[in-house]
């Protein structure tokens, strides 16, 4: 029997979730419910949306990181703004979970036990899948309830309900499959989350003066194409289907063929003495994070070259608007290509610092695997052992940005052939977002030092962060409230009364923050099996 | 230095769990001492706390004339140290990680470790997410034995190797020994403390309650016998040291004092022996023996659990 104990299984998933997916979920149906009501108490008439349409199709930036706008209904803005969004964080969370229970169970040999039970062959795959898509069906089920509670049309929101979690489907079951390619979790992980940003840059590019079709090649481009509350393109869902049908049989292939714990690609044999550069904490940190380092600096490549192209036809609009141009300069933050840069900075700020968390946390994850004892009990001590990790938590961010900041400067100083003016200003939006990201790499350092079983939590600032960014402004939260995330701080680099200040106080922060982890870590127990 | 360790009324709590409870431990320098206990009797968390990786909550210890806590670093080069779960980076291979950590201590003998990874038969080539349990065990002591340091603090060590790299270890402490290493053995498993130590010292619940050389420490175990003898007996309930005594026909069974085992084998081989089987006292059985109040029963454990 092979899909013996698929149901156990699932089971035992569910409970080792039962605060990580709730967490997820309600999340998604907070961001839900207060979109909800934003667009349908704040842009209740026909003209404030008509103008709002308009403000959104005069600025390509709102095209490359949401979509195209595909009508002036509440419904269509509500799907513009937060499907694609939404979605994308609803397929990450169906990647993280898919590769949880199935490579990294296989690879801690917690599975092994549960194999040796009465548990066939195919059931950990499985049961994982049901799983993942129990998850989705809840988050269907909570999307469809909010926004048709919310007072709108139930078939557009069974579209938008579908919009949201297709994707969560589809990148789960994709996950499943990597999973089965080596015997690496992270890797499994990775190159799911490598092709989910491949796919999102795709579509970004489809939709922003690049060739159309490229929306076509991505699935996230194919839920936006959806339509809902205006088209309600069912037939859509046919090509998920489609996809997810391949993947599965995928997955169940590589499976059957290949033996517990073993990827298909066999291990190739390391060598047999270290090379004589591996000698110190920090190149074992090299060792153990740069292929992590090494997967976002080609996103961010990508990543900075598709909003540099974007960025081609922003001028254009302004130069045919005087009375935008007026508004510009009343604005004083620059030119609207600094602006552009500026915003695209801001979210990509957000997104290093899931890098420069991820680094952090490396530390905490080395100790609770037991990977921290055997270096600390040579002769290296605590802050050597930290600082090793903490060079890629502090470095890494700098790469990551700047790298982000170089590609969009060249892709657009070439265009407008203008690479030395461009760059240096693409390049100076992204240095002014670092300090702010730093303050999160100090964060996730004093929970780890201080509370190492709270570490976890640098997360949820940063959720809070990124929620006070996107739903701030819509909401109209105090200033105090804004106040607290360090990105509400960082100046617009090209205002003439542009201030270092803030950003100093940042760095302050960070540093301090950094330090007093770093005391707490010499003065706690380091964590044992227990 | 007279005393390699020593620990006055060391307490530990982790929460409400008592982990140390006064511990005294005194560890000579050039000795190879076994520090034996049940699981979860604490054996770990002494030598995390001479490790400085564990602070104690109050007690005095003393590690190579240093503070654990206060001197861990420059104290870790003079040690070496293998956990009763060696656990390795998966994509480093075994050679990588031996050739680490002995770097991160400050040196290792090239000698040598090639030496013991062919005594231990281990291929370092192999990526460390695909070894086994004994064979990770066998990196994390290949890199310990291969650094020359004063003293190896071993915490069961041996948990998953087969009975013949069992032997390889045992043969590589004994040399530790000639070579006048201090060597901190922890285990479960009586037989093992037996084979290699100059002293013991039995820890339960976070407290040492006996220390002493083997000899000292005879008088707390008994050795079952069971017999098969040509003949019928005569009364051998007589002879000292003889316990819980079965006679049928020329069948025996009993328990002999360890220390007056040969009294009672020369009284059967008197009668004439037609097969015999001895078998060593348990950790288990000499702790319900001199313990009995508090142990509650449970699964034996064997070599391959972990704590
Ligand atoms: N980090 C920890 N947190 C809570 N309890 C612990 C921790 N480490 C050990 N313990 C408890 O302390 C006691 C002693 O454990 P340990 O030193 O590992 O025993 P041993 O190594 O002799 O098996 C056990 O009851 C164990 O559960
Ligand atoms: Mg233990």
């Amino acid at each position: 029997m092979n899909f013996a104990g698929t149901w156990s299984l699932v089971r035992l998933a569910l409970r080792r979730d039962r605060i990580l997916l709730p967490v997820w979920l309600i999340a998604f149906a907070l961001i839900l419910q207060s979109a909800v009501a934003t667009f349908t108490k704040l842009y209740d008439t026909a003209q404030e949306r008509a103008e709002l349409a308009a403000s959104v199709a005069s600025n390509p930036t709102f095209e490359a990181l949401y979509g195209p706008l595909y009508g002036d209904s509440t419904g269509a803005f509500l799907s513009w703004r937060y499907g694609t969004t939404i979605g994308v964080f609803a397929a990450l969370m169906s990647l993280l979970i898919a590769v949880r229970h199935t490579r990294a169970e296989e690879e801690t040999g917690r599975l092994e036990l549960v194999r040796a039970g009465v548990v066939g062959r195919l059931a950990p795959l499985t049961s994982s899948l049901i799983t993942v898509y129990l998850a989705n069906l809840v988050l269907f089920a909570l999307t469809a309830a909010i926004t048709a509670g919310g007072g709108l049309d139930g078939a557009g929101s069974i579209a938008f309900a579908f919009q949201i979690t297709v994707n969560g489907v589809v990148f789960g079951t994709l996950a499943g499959l990597t999973a089965q390619i080596t015997e690496s979790a992270r890797f499994a992980s990775g190159l799911a989350g490598l092709a989910l940003g491949g796919c999102y840059l795709l579509r970004a590019v489809g939709d922003t003066g690049g060739p159309a079709w490229l929306s076509w090649l991505s699935p996230i481009g194919w839920a936006l194409r959806l339509r809902p509350f205006e088209e309600n393109a069912w037939w859509v869902l046919g090509l998920f289907a489609a996809l997810t049908a391949v993947l599965l049989t995928g997955a169940y292939s590589l499976q059957r063929r290949r033996d517990f714990g073993a990827g298909l690609v066999a291990p190739r044999p390391g060598p047999a003495t270290a090379r004589p550069s591996l000698r110190t904490p920090l190149a074992l940190a090299w060792r153990l994070q740069r292929g992590l380092l090494l997967g976002w600096v080609i996103g961010f490549v990508l990543l900075g070259a598709v909003f540099g192209g974007a960025a081609n036809g922003v001028e254009d609009i302004f130069d045919s608007n005087p009375q935008l141009m007026e508004v510009l300069e009343r604005l004083d933050q620059g030119s609207i290509i600094d602006i552009y840069m500026t915003m695209i900075m801001g979210i990509t700020a957000l997104i290093v610092s899931v890098y420069s968390i991820q680094a952090t946390l490396r530390l905490r994850a080395e100790e609770t695997g037991l990977l921290a004892e055997p270096v600390l009990a040579t002769g290296v001590g605590r802050v050597k052992w930290a600082a090793g990790h903490l060079a890629f938590a502090v470095i890494g961010p700098a790469v990551l940005l700047l790298t982000a900041g170089a590609a969009m400067g060249l892709v657009y100083g070439a265009a407008v052939g203008d690479v030395g003016g461009q760059l240096t200003s693409s390049l100076r939006s992204s240095a002014v977002q670092l300090p702010a990201v730093w303050v999160l790499t100090g964060l996730a350092v004093a929970l780890f030092g201080l509370a190492p079983r709270l570490a976890a939590l640098a997360w949820a600032a940063l959720v809070v962060f990124v929620l006070l960014g996107q739903l701030g402004p819509i909401l109209q939260l105090d200033q105090w409230a804004m106040d607290l995330s360090p990105f509400t701080h960082v100046p617009a680099p090209s205002a003439s009364t542009f201030d270092a200040a803030p950003l100093l106080w940042l760095l302050a922060l960070a540093a301090a923050l950094t330090t007093a982890g770093l005391t707490g870590l010499r003065r706690r127990d380091i964590a044992s099996a227990g | 230095m007279e005393t390699a360790i020593s620990m006055t009324d060391v307490h530990k709590h982790f929460g409400r769990t008592h982990a140390l409870d006064g511990l005294d431990l005194s560890v000579r320098t050039g000795e190879v001492h076994g520090f034996l206990g049940p699981n979860g009797a604490g054996k770990s968390t002494t030598i995390r706390v001479l490790l400085g990786l564990l602070r104690a909550d109050s007690g005095k210890a003393t590690l190579l004339g240093g503070d654990p806590w206060r001197d861990a670093t420059s104290l870790h080069r003079r040690l070496a140290y293998v956990s009763g779960d060696v656990t390795l980076w998966p994509a480093l291979s075994g050679g990588e990680i031996i050739d680490l950590l002995g770097r991160l201590r400050g040196g290792l003998n090239v000698k040598r470790r090639q030496e013991l990874i062919e005594r231990f038969e281990l291929d370092p080539r192999k990526k460390a997410r695909t070894y086994s349990k004994g064979n990770r065990q066998k990196v994390g002591l290949i890199a310990a034995l291969a650094s020359d340091v004063e003293l190896l603090l071993l915490d069961e060590p041996t948990s998953g190797l087969d009975p013949l790299m069992e032997a390889v270890f045992q043969e590589c402490v004994n040399e530790e020994r000639r070579a006048g290493r201090t060597v901190l053995l922890s285990s479960h498993i009586l037989a093992e403390v037996e084979s290699l130590c100059d002293r013991v010292s039995i820890i339960r619940k976070g407290r040492v309650v006996e220390t002493g050389t083997l000899a000292e420490l005879r008088h707390l175990t008994r050795t079952s016998i069971t017999a098969e003898l040509t003949a019928e007996p005569g009364d051998l309930a007589a002879l000292p040291g003889v316990h819980d005594l079965r006679t049928e026909g020329a069948h025996v069974t009993f328990e002999v004092d360890t220390s007056r085992i040969d009294g009672a084998l020369k009284a059967l081989t008197a009668v004439g022996v037609r097969s015999l089987t001895s078998r060593p006292p348990t950790l288990e059985e000499l702790f319900l023996r001199h313990y009995e109040d508090e142990l509650k029963p449970g699964p034996a454990e064997d070599g391959a659990s972990t704590s």
